[in-house]
């Protein structure tokens, strides 16, 4: 079992800056866990602590039972993999590789045998004799990835390993990874990682759940499901999802059941009463993604208006930068809706999707109407 | 954009053009011809002494105060002959290993003391750090001959006059402290992750010091091993200090001793000695100057 558990783990460095602030995160045996957030969030330094890079300036940190937080990271049962792939620019890949068993003294031909393993799984074997310098950026990730990979580790530490790669590079490792994943975890080999990306597209695509950090404190731990349609508060609804979620501030009408924005206003039903918290404060933020606003129809009542600014047509997408009152807001439509008639300046009409309104407190920025999953 | 064509306004253009680029070749062709002869001129001035010092080596003791030319009228090794031979009981032979054994320790000790302390200093901190930084800083810009004494009364009182050891010793704390500070320069310019990679894959400190920074370190190992090199052979006052038996003395020491103990001074003698002494660190110089040039160049590591 290689279940990673951080319990209120704090970093202080020697200026008194405080880093990390107390955080508590739970990744089960075999779970692939992303850390995202913008930079500066102190994700990279969350990892860091767990491989034993960075000391920790309180609480726990435990892989499978044992509690780590002074061991070396070498004892640790983690391998990690970095962003600049961090090779020994001395050694040939197969050094490379076998570094790590070189030196727990394991036998010529286990270290022979497992060398040309991981090879085969990476497809490097024909790169073994070459220096890391011969190497081009997507082959030297892979060997990175395979001298983590060939010490067996309880736990996997990527950090930011594909942000060095090309789009479409990145895209294929992307997949990659993942796949390797699901390998090892089916073949019940130990398969726990923690992935820290900025990149939402990878948090989204790779990970089982995906912890969203800022400034040091957990803002949530969620599947990316989750994450996308139950946003806990305003800066996860910002960060995750493309375009990003409309914020506008907003004025709540409970008796007659209307959210009022920028002097229009529109009607609400059961569904978002129903969910909305009772204790409301006085200033709330609507936020609604893009993807839930769509055209009005001709003559459609209770519908929002708006002077469109900018079109970008996407292919699959088209989005619509409409503007209200000063306020900017977009709007995704399908690729195939477009006329190619709407032009800069044409009164848009459209209408926001019910369930997937989201409020938030202004305050404490906290989601006050948490839509049920089913 | 409009479609080109040949028009004669263009080709009296294309032929002004071309007269241009052929005045600026002649031009740069004259420049370069100036600048490589001036070079060649104040190269040759620099190199004459060293020029007429190997020819005179091979003139009769007569000839080289009478004759200003550097080419010998009857060229004689006789000056090689009876230089190494010497007026002590010892040949040169003795001193060029005596050399020998005070440079190889010496070369072998600054390398390893001075990586250790160069490794402390640029990737771990402690207490005192700063103030030791400053210390060693400060070593540094203090000359040499204000601790000549309290060395000497040291070394004395220690019982080690007379003996390779004060030569040595230093070396083996990384005395030198030019060497430790050029070394954490350029381990400053060498990022940490492969280091880092090291200590995750298992390896304590000095595992990660010998197999990932010291090859790492190798130019600049190998520039501080040949300035050690360098400055130990030509080294004439540490000996002088510390080394009073004839049977023990260096080259640099062993030359000056035969203008002592002849009366007449044999000078072919001693400058035929002089370009044996010269020849080691020239050819060690040689051999090693690419990585030298590499080692000593601030940047380290190509990104």
């Amino acid at each position: 079992m290689a279940r990673l558990q951080i319990k209120n783990v704090e970093k202080v460095y020697g200026n008194s800056f405080k880093a990390v602030h107390g955080i508590n995160l739970d990744v089960a045996d075999g779970e692939f866990m992303v850390l995202v957030g913008p930079s500066g969030c102190a994700k990279s330094t969350t990892l860091r602590m767990i491989a034993g890079l960075e000391t920790i300036s309180g609480g726990q940190i435990t892989i499978g039972d044992r509690v780590v937080n002074n061991l070396p990271p070498g004892q640790r049962g983690i391998s990690m993999v970095f962003q600049n792939y961090a090779l020994y620019p001395h050694m040939k890949v197969r050094n490379n590789l076998a570094f790590g068993l070189k030196l727990r003294r394991r036998p010529k031909q286990e270290i022979a045998q497992a060398t040309a393993e991981v090879a085969e799984t990476l497809e490097i074997g024909p790169l073994l004799d070459r220096l890391p310098k011969q190497l081009s950026g997507g082959q030297a990730q892979r060997v990175a990835l395979g001298r983590a990979l060939i010490k067996q580790p309880e736990v996997f530490l990527f950090d930011e390993p594909l942000s060095n790669l090309d789009a479409k590079l990145r895209a294929s490792m992307r997949v990659r990874i993942a796949d390797l994943h699901k390998r090892l975890k089916a073949e019940g080999q130990s398969s726990t990682v923690v992935y820290v990306t900025h990149d939402q597209t990878e948090a989204m695509t790779m990970g089982d759940r995906i912890c969203v950090m800022k400034d040091g404190h957990i803002m949530q731990v969620d599947a990316p499901v989750a994450l996308y349609h139950r946003p806990q508060n305003l800066f996860v609804a910002g960060f995750i999802g493309s375009p990003e979620m409309n914020l506008v501030p907003a004025e709540l009408d409970r008796q007659g059941r209307r959210i009022r924005i920028i002097g229009q206003s529109f009607g609400y039903g059961d569904n978002l009463a129903d969910r909305l918290e009772a204790d409301v404060g006085r200033s709330i933020m609507l936020g609604i993604r893009p993807q839930h606003l769509r055209l009005a129809k001709a003559g459609e009542q209770d519908a929002l208006e708006g002077k469109l600014a900018h079109v970008e047509f996407m292919g699959h997408e088209i989005d619509l930068f409409v503007d209200i009152g000063g306020t900017r807001v977009v709007i995704v439509v399908p690729g195939d809706s477009y006329d190619g008639k709407a032009i800069s300046g044409d009164t848009v009409r459209f209408v926001p999707s019910e369930p997937s309104i989201h409020l938030f407190d202004t305050e404490s920025g906290r989601n006050i109407s948490l839509p049920n999953l089913n | 954009m409009s479609q080109l064509v040949l028009t004669p306004e263009k080709s009296h253009n294309d032929v002004e053009a071309a007269r241009f680029i052929a005045a600026e070749r002649r031009r740069h062709k004259l420049n370069a011809g100036f600048r490589y002869f001036l070079l060649a001129a104040v190269g040759l001035v620099m190199l004459y002494p060293l020029i007429w010092l190997i020819g005179a080596s091979f003139k009769t003791n007569a000839e080289i105060f009478t004759s200003p030319g550097f080419i010998p009228r009857n060229p004689t090794a006789q000056g090689y002959i009876d230089g190494w031979r010497t007026s002590t009981p010892y040949t040169f032979a003795t001193f060029f290993w005596n050399t020998f054994l005070i440079i190889a320790p010496k070369v072998i000790f600054t390398v390893i003391s001075c990586t250790a302390v160069a490794y402390g200093f640029a990737r771990f901190d402690f207490p005192g750090k700063k103030i030791l930084f400053a210390t060693l800083i400060g070593t540094l810009l203090l000359p040499n001959v204000v601790t000549r004494i309290p060395q000497y009364l040291l070394f004395r009182d220690l019982g080690w006059l007379d003996s390779f050891l004060p030569l040595w010793v230093p070396s083996a704390f990384a005395g030198d402290a030019f060497f430790v500070f050029m070394l954490i320069q350029f381990l400053r310019a060498i990022p940490r992750d492969m280091e880092e990679a090291a200590r995750v894959d298992g390896a304590n400190t000095w595992q990660t010091l010998i197999f990932i920074v010291v090859p790492l370190l190798t130019p600049a190992l190998l520039s501080v091993a040949l300035f050690q090199f360098m400055w130990t052979m030509n080294d004439f006052l540490g000996p002088l200090i510390y080394i009073s038996s004839v049977d023990k003395y260096p080259v640099s020491l062993a030359l000056k001793l035969s203008i002592d103990t002849t009366e007449a001074f044999e000078w072919n003698r001693i400058l035929a000695m002089s370009v044996l002494a010269l020849a080691p660190s020239l050819v060690v110089f040689f051999l090693a100057q690419k990585y030298f040039i590499e080692g000593i160049s601030s940047g380290g590591v190509k990104g």
